[in-house]
């Protein structure tokens, strides 16, 4: 496809996801109490959207990922919540 | 248009569900054990469960003209309790010869605890053992890598295991190409939030090969579209992928990987 094709079939959707994701932080921002792991993890998954590297959304996973390679002793419950607690940054 | 579902949770859908995907153009559906959503309290659940599979379910398909398969294992949300994990291994190959059978799965990981490895050893030993076919679980979301790698590291050290005979689903943009390049097939699940849409799936088949792909809509009791696999095939058209294109990825890729089982034939002119 063409970048004038791929515009034409995506823009107007990934408008209304980019809009979705502003109105998501300013929620956050506007409620009370302390946020989580989460939030920096969204936070910094973000910026490599300005990145000029291919593979945005490959990068975008690989953040938001468990980097270690060890079996766990046990299972802390079943689900998962999307963003891994190791990575915050240092305070 | 023609297709095949190769991973759908059919007991956990209506019959109107049936219909929509024959209608759709389903030429058949397979159904790999899951999680019921809740832990069974013993064996006799998974034995009443792989009856269900095995039975009940292909003729409730049946009534629809679909063929219906399934695969049969303790998932890895269960696995965590090994005794059980064992017990239920115990029963597994009283049912293999069932005719509806495929293989061995949905095995792998959850949360990627040793007992859940363990378990996944003792699924691919008697997947080995028995000759079978194999479909992998890959956990979610910030789990999924290190599952993905832990799982090929298991795979790769049992020199019985042929990596062609071996599917491992759910990949994502972080993990296919990883799969593919160790010579295993890649399933691409389309699942709302936790999985991908069907603009990420088009896109993976055109940037990471098209040869050993297959995309299911891992449909079950959570959120999730038994037509998903369909409506990829719209994207596909919308993008301009040509008819043939479209039925090599939904039908044909599917049938030659389960086709590997002589069990899995489909209706004349499907
Ligand atoms: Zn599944």
């Amino acid at each position: 496809m063409t970048r004038q094709e791929v515009l034409d079939l995506y823009f107007m959707d990934a408008r209304s996801k980019l809009i979705d994701l502003a109105a998501f932080f300013d929620r956050v921002e506007r409620a009370s109490g302390e946020s989580d792991f989460r939030l920096a993890a969204l936070e910094q998954a973000l910026a490599l959207l300005h990145s000029d590297q291919p593979q945005k959304a490959k990068a975008v996973l690989l953040s938001l990922s468990d980097p270690t390679t060890e079996p766990i002793a046990k299972a802390p419950g079943k689900g998962a919540c999307g963003a891994w607690p190791g990575a915050q940054p240092a305070a | 248009m023609r297709y095949i579902e190769p991973h759908g949770h059919m007991v956990s859908r209506t019959t109107d569900d049936y219909e929509a995907m024959v209608t759709a153009g389903c030429a058949a559906v397979c159904e790999p054990a899951f999680w019921a959503g809740f832990d069974r309290s013993g064996v006799e659940g998974f034995h009443d469960y792989f009856c269900q599979l095995t039975d009940y379910e292909p003729k409730r398909a049946a009534r629809f003209g679909l063929p219906h398969f399934c695969w049969l294992c303790i998932n890895p949300k269960e696995s965590e309790d090994v005794a059980l994990a064992e017990d239920v291994l115990g029963i597994i190959p009283k049912f293999l010869d069932r005719p509806n059978v495929l293989g061995i799965g949905e095995i792998g990981l959850n949360k990627n605890t040793r007992n859940e490895m363990q378990i996944l050893e003792r699924h691919v030993d008697l997947a080995a053992t028995h000759g079978q076919l194999i479909l992998v679980h890959t956990p979610h979301l910030e789990d999924k890598l290190k599952g993905t790698r832990l799982i090929l590291d298991v795979l790769k050290a049992d020199s019985r295991i042929d990596p062609g005979r071996v599917i491992i689903d759910h990949c994502e943009e972080h993990t296919i190409e990883r799969v593919l390049d160790a010579g295993f097939w890649a399933g691409i699940t389309l699942y709302p939030e936790s999985k991908t849409t069907p603009a990420r799936a088009v896109d993976m088949y055109e940037l990471y090969g098209q040869s050993n792909i297959w995309l299911n809509s891992a449909c079950d009791w959570g959120r999730s579209d038994p037509l998903s696999v369909p409506k990829t095939a719209l994207e596909m058209r919308r993008r301009g992928h040509s008819a043939a294109t479209i039925d090599r990825l939904i039908f044909q890729n599917p049938a030659r990987f389960m086709g590997q089982n002589p069990r899995f034939q489909l209706r004349e002119g499907a």
